[in-house]
């Protein structure tokens, strides 16, 4: 056996020179690869930081992507995008972009909120915006930081009327991914939208977890797909960002239907996704950039509904055969209802 | 009552099992030939990023599943070179790689796809959980894997190895190779598991192994390196978490977020009663 002191010395030294080369490469790979797009750019700048589920979940964040790629477009202004992982990085992501001098900074989720108010109370300069912000307690109004938020629950009361019309067994499904008051409004919309055209119907609701990672789960999302189907529930709503592909796992094999949630994800599972609850993130970042670029941009919170379409629900050619006419007649009778205040609709 | 039972006890449950109980054998394996097997995680991980890559490049399924086990003793490879040549802490290695792998399949999600966190569609088995061969490899391995480690020169050379490596010196043959065969046969079967996670939802995403390795590793440890065992454990732990969810659809009155640490509730409780404890292999974490 080799004293203890040289076996660490000789260890270290080489792990040492191991980092250094790994790094090394890894620095390189990334030079190469790396598109320096923001350096020959010239514009206004927006950066825009992605929640959990990561730019192309084919959900939330990829709502937002679309609408900073219009923006980019119509508006010629400059796009940075940071896609952070789990954890502590977030939050110097923002601050990343903020101190690189960009004009306006969006996080996407609302587990942005509180560094949002940090940071914006910090680089007053730089315009804030939260998609799904949600004010900490005791926290006001703050002049450069944009609250962005949707009505859900109206939304999710059209598809709830959707299945609750569609449902052969009298039984559907809800699966949401962090338990909290957001997701919360999903499911109480839904379930009032079931039960105003099905006051018999059966309503299964579970949630994947109480820390974000339940929204990024997808093993999970089918186990409890494949349990609320085979309890007999024959359409299943989810409102969990990644743990949702679970979802339409299950669907898929078990020639279920389900209903996808912020963007239209029928392309995910063209067999069973009969519409989808669509939350206009793209409009909402698409609106904010404009008024960058117009110079009238202002703090302050903003909410979306039925009424100025931020939310909604997909009917086009895909899925129609899966969406009879009647169905969908009724159920836009349904939001012309919501929209006037004659059904209001509960958000807890 | 029977209602639920019967709900927790369906053939779902094995599709649950299938990752943590291909983990729990290939850790078996390893430990059991001396090499701390920390980096569960990291083999589950680049095995799912692996198979959901291949599976999309290939359009093969089956690529895909060997992809993954590739992918499994490729990190397996890595962990005997630092831990057993190089002479690195078992711990350290596997910490090192569990980090690895939460960043590496990140970067390489970014270089291959131009996106940080999850991969185009992978085709993958579905339909009928005994469909896929993967499950069947579940099934067989914890059959065969107890055997050998008895019955055969590689299991016997293995056991020695992480019993008595001095007494495989004697004899004229070289502990390290026979821990380096151990572990890449168990990264080949962890690699499986993570291609299960991935080609069962059709397509990777960003960690989503999500503990599962260390779970596993747990199961291990619980059986007393038994491979056989370990596997059972895990169709437990599996089990478990089926049965809170059915909890969770039927009941109101518990909260939800107690359901959910019911599987990790249920393991320490059976850690704790489980009594008989086994010491491990005598010379586990040796370099």
């Amino acid at each position: 056996m080799q004293g203890w002191g040289r076996v660490l010395a000789v260890t270290a030294g080489r792990l040492i020179a191991i980092l250094v080369a790994v790094n090394a490469a890894l620095l390189v790979v990334g030079l190469v690869v790396a598109k320096p797009e923001h350096l020959a750019c010239e514009g206004p700048r927006v950066g825009l930081v992605f929640d959990v589920g990561g730019k192309n979940d084919k959900s939330f964040n990829e709502a937002a992507w679309r609408g900073v790629q219009q923006a980019k477009h119509e508006l010629k202004i400059c796009v940075q995008t940071i896609e952070p992982s789990e954890g502590a990085d977030r939050e110097s992501a923002l601050r990343a972009l903020a101190a690189a001098g960009v004009d306006l900074v969006i996080g996407v989720g609302f587990i942005f909120s509180p560094d949002l108010e940090r940071l914006a109370t910090k680089f007053p300069e730089v315009v804030f915006a939260g998609v799904d912000y949600a004010p900490s307690q005791g926290v006001g109004e703050i002049a450069n930081l944009v609250g962005l938020q949707f009505r859900e629950h109206e939304g999710s009361f059209l598809v709830g009327a959707i299945a609750g019309l569609s449902t052969k067994t009298q039984n559907v499904g809800f699966v949401g991914g962090m338990r909290i008051p957001l997701i919360r409004k999903f499911e109480a919309g839904y379930i009032a939208g079931v039960k105003h055209v099905c006051p018999g119907c059966q309503v299964q609701s579970a949630y994947a977890g109480s820390e974000p990672k339940a929204f990024a789960d997808p093993s999970l999302g089918q186990d409890l797909a494949s349990a609320q189907y085979a309890r007999g529930a024959d359409i299943i709503y989810h409102a969990a960002g990644k743990t949702g592909d679970g979802v339409f796992a299950a669907a898929r094999q078990r020639g279920m239907r389900a209903i996808g949630v912020d963007s239209d994800q029928f392309h995910v599972a063209p067999c069973c996704v009969m519409t989808s609850m669509v939350k206009r993130v793209d409009r909402a970042v698409v609106e904010v950039a404009q008024e960058l670029v117009a110079g009238t941009l202002k703090g302050g919170m903003r909410e979306l509904g039925l009424a100025d379409d931020g939310v909604g629900f997909v009917n086009d050619m895909n899925n129609a055969a899966m969406l009879p006419a009647e169905v969908v007649a009724k159920v836009n009778e349904l939001r012309a209802d919501v929209i006037a205040g004659r059904i209001v609709v509960p958000a807890q | 009552m029977s209602e639920v039972i019967a709900a927790v006890f369906s053939l779902q449950v094995l599709r649950m099992a299938v990752p943590y109980a291909l983990a729990a054998l290939g850790g078996a394996i390893t430990e059991r030939s001396g090499v701390i097997d920390l980096a569960l995680e990291a083999k589950l991980l680049f095995g799912a990023f692996t198979a959901a890559a291949v599976a999309h490049a290939t359009g093969s399924p089956l690529a895909g599943v060997l992809g993954g086990i590739a992918a499994g003793m490729l990190v397996a490879a890595v962990q005997c070179l630092a831990s057993l040549r190089l002479g690195a802490d078992h711990v350290i290695v596997g910490v090192a790689l569990n980090l690895l792998a939460l960043g590496g399949t990140r970067f390489l999600l970014q270089l291959f796809y131009g996106e940080g966190a999850n991969s185009p569609p992978a085709p993958g088995y579905g339909d009928a959980v005994l469909a896929s061969p993967i499950v069947w490899l579940a099934i067989v391995a914890s059959i065969v894997v107890p055997i050998a480690l008895v019955k055969t020169k590689w299991g016997l050379r293995l056991r020695a190895a992480g019993d008595r490596p001095d007494a495989l010196v004697a004899v004229g043959v070289s502990p390290v190779r026979a821990r380096l065969y151990a572990a890449l046969v168990g990264g080949a079967l962890a690699g499986a598991g993570g291609a299960q996670l991935s080609l069962a939802v059709g397509g990777f995403s960003a960690d989503m192994s999500g503990g599962r390795g260390y779970i596993a590793l747990a199961m291990v440890i619980l059986a007393g390196w038994r491979p056989a065992w370990a596997a059972l454990a895990c169709v437990g732990v599996a089990l478990a978490e089926r049965l809170s969810i059915e909890l969770q659809l039927r009941t109101a009155a518990v909260p939800a977020e107690l359901l959910h640490i019911l599987p990790y509730v249920l393991t320490l409780a059976v850690l704790v009663v489980g009594g008989a404890r086994r010491p491990p292999p005598r010379a586990l974490g040796s370099r």
